[in-house]
């Protein structure tokens, strides 16, 4: 059988003194759709973070693509989209600069060659920045300037996309814009991780989700479908621009 | 020209345009990174290299380089390490630097508080031919650097983690950084002093950016007023007697103020224009309670202003998902 695309086992990871990953297994196989749901701060972001080998496991195995975490070079195979934080950059950039980055997953410490410009130009027009190349991405928007994360990813033409709540703050168009993008990646036989905080409009898109509870896998398997229908007790849903004031909002999976 | 006539001012104004141009193109990177302060920790150390060089009877340019670019190793290492206590590491090494330059000079024969002062606010007068033959030298490397991989510094500054995702060499890159910065320190302090050297670094930078979008004119606007200010600078010292540091940041400041009373009104248009635009993206659409098709519908946006993804919601905004008893629950291990 073919080597899963992410293999973590095991996995335990604490940031400062606190454990925030106690012992979890997540395995993708090539060209499958995973969710990783979750309260806020359940984990998700260390788990992922722990995939791309930017948190130190304790204790577990991290292999990507059939290799050992620490034998793996491979970086270009995987494109990696963080979650979004809101805060600009001390100098401005603009979006073309910005996607530009993702290709140094290819180019390295070379110089960019046509065929590089020719992958961040795609990478703009699939996400529908490609207008927006010159401006600034102060002057974006939440949903504009996660699209350019999502480009920068794309642009280095990754195996594996890994993405941290792309759907969160993000505005309809910008949502649909996404879903779109992801279908067309999936098509493509694009492996996909993503953490979500609702299946939103991803929903027909997931294979399979894991959900997290205070580092714990509490969940592996179908999407829960009642999960963002209107089924929930109370109608505490479920969409995403709820007001912040509103959070957290324990419902029963997650407290 | 008469000043021309000197070899002394020609000796100065050609490191000028070397300071002009190197010192913003290291400063970029610090201010993107909002460690604009760095290049003022690196000043203080290259003092103890300088004095180390009195002590010596090696030129102090050399000496400087040398200690900078270990302090600025330190720093880098302490950004790395440091955690909490970081900071007052850096404190005790700037201020170290500092006092342990002042106290090595005092105890070399030749060397005095009066020829100290010519290092920390700059001189046009003492610039020698070893010393323009030095920041030649150094400036070439800073320029290799600085441009020839500012792709890849962009990139590192931008966004660490995902420099480091990419593959990107991000140690050797920030390490590459730091000493460049010193070598640049170094290359600064003869005109425009090691106590305004940091100065030189940000000011031509926080001047460009109130006028450009992107990184790479950024970077080239910062360059061209780094040049104009330190050409002009030394130019007014040779007439009128003041340190080249003092008059070339004064001026620095003075370009960054007209810069942002020019570029306010062209912010403002571009912030209606976003504005006109951002309706057709972001308008409000009702809730319809229990209905979740056409996908999304239900959504009410959260009325972005369009100025920006400062405003947006950030993460997790969301409610979480689910009751508990909708879902099969198996825990693992
Ligand atoms: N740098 C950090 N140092 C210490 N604790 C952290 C740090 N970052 C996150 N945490 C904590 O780790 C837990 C998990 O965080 P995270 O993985 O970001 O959760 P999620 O992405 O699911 O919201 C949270 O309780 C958070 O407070
Ligand atoms: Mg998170």
């Amino acid at each position: 059988m073919e080597q899963p695309v992410i293999s973590l086992s095991g996995a335990s990871a604490s940031l400062g003194a606190r454990p925030v990953l106690r012992g979890i297994d997540l395995t993708v196989r090539r060209g499958e759709v995973v969710a990783l749901l979750g309260a806020n701060g359940s984990g998700k972001s260390t788990a992922v973070r722990a995939v791309v080998g930017q948190v130190p496991l304790t204790s577990g195995e991290l292999e990507l693509f059939g290799t050992p975490r620490r034998a793996f070079r491979d970086w270009a195979r995987i494109g990696y989209v963080p979650q979004r934080t809101t805060a600009a950059s001390g100098v401005p950039a603009t979006v073309r600069e910005v996607v530009s980055a993702g290709r140094l997953a290819r180019t390295r410490l070379g110089l960019p060659r046509k065929a590089d410009r020719e992958a961040v130009r795609r990478a703009l027009e699939l996400v529908g920045m490609a207008d927006r190349a010159g401006d600034s991405v102060n002057a974006l928007s939440g949903g504009q300037h996660q699209r350019v994360l999502i480009a920068r990813a794309l642009a280095g033409e990754p195996e594996l996309l890994i993405m941290d709540e792309p759907m969160a703050g993000v505005d309809q168009a910008s949502q649909q814009v996404l879903a779109d993008t992801l279908r067309q990646q999936v098509a493509g036989g694009t492996t996909v991780l993503l953490v979500l905080h609702e299946l939103g409009p991803l929903e027909p898109l997931i294979d399979r989700a894991v959900v997290l509870r205070d580092g714990c896998v509490v969940h592996d398997g179908p999407p829960p479908k009642a999960v963002g229908q209107h089924a929930l007790p109370g109608h505490d849903h479920v969409h995403p621009h709820a007001d912040t004031a509103s959070e957290p909002i324990r419902t029963g999976l997650l407290t | 020209m008469d000043i021309l006539g000197y070899d002394f001012m020609q000796r100065a104004l050609l490191a000028a345009v070397l300071v002009g141009i190197t010192a913003p193109a290291v400063g970029i990177y610090l201010v993107q990174r909002r460690q604009a302060i760095m290049g003022d920790g690196i000043g203080h150390v290259a003092l103890t290299g300088v004095a180390l060089g009195f002590l010596t009877g090696t030129n102090p340019v050399w000496t400087a380089v040398l200690v900078s670019a270990l302090g600025a190793v330190a720093m880098e290492l302490i950004r790395w390490y440091g955690k909490a206590r970081g900071d007052l590491a850096l404190a005790m090494l700037f201020y170290g630097g500092m006092a342990g330059g002042v106290l090595l000079i005092n105890l070399s024969p030749n060397g005095s508080n009066a020829n100290l002062t010519t290092y920390l606010f700059g001189s046009i007068t003492t610039v020698s031919q070893g010393d323009v033959q030095a920041i030649c030298l150094l400036a070439a490397f800073v320029m290799a650097i600085t441009l020839g991989l500012r792709r890849q510094l962009f990139a590192v500054c931008q966004d660490e983690e995902f420099a480091r995702v990419t593959g990107l060499p991000v140690r050797v890159l920030n390490l590459l950084l730091a000493i460049t910065a010193a070598v640049t320190v170094t290359v600064a302090m003869r005109v425009v002093g090691l106590l305004l050297v940091s100065a030189l670094m940000v000011v031509p930078v926080a001047a460009a950016q109130q006028a450009t979008r992107g990184f790479a004119m950024t970077l080239a606007a910062a360059i061209g007023i780094g040049v104009i200010v330190t050409l002009s600078g030394t130019v007014y010292s040779f007439y009128v007697d003041v340190p080249p540091g003092a008059s070339i940041v004064v001026l620095a400041i003075a370009v960054f103020g007209v810069i942002t009373a020019l570029a306010a009104p062209l912010a403002r248009r571009r912030a209606r224009r976003a504005e006109l635009l951002a309706p057709r993206e972001e308008r409000c659409t009702l809730e319809v309670p229990g209905s979740r098709s056409p996908a999304g519908a239900t959504a009410v946006s959260a009325p972005s202003s369009g100025s920006g993804f400062g405003s947006g919601s950030g993460s997790g905004s969301g409610p979480g998902f689910g009751s508990g008893d909708d879902v099969e629950v198996r825990p693992s291990g």
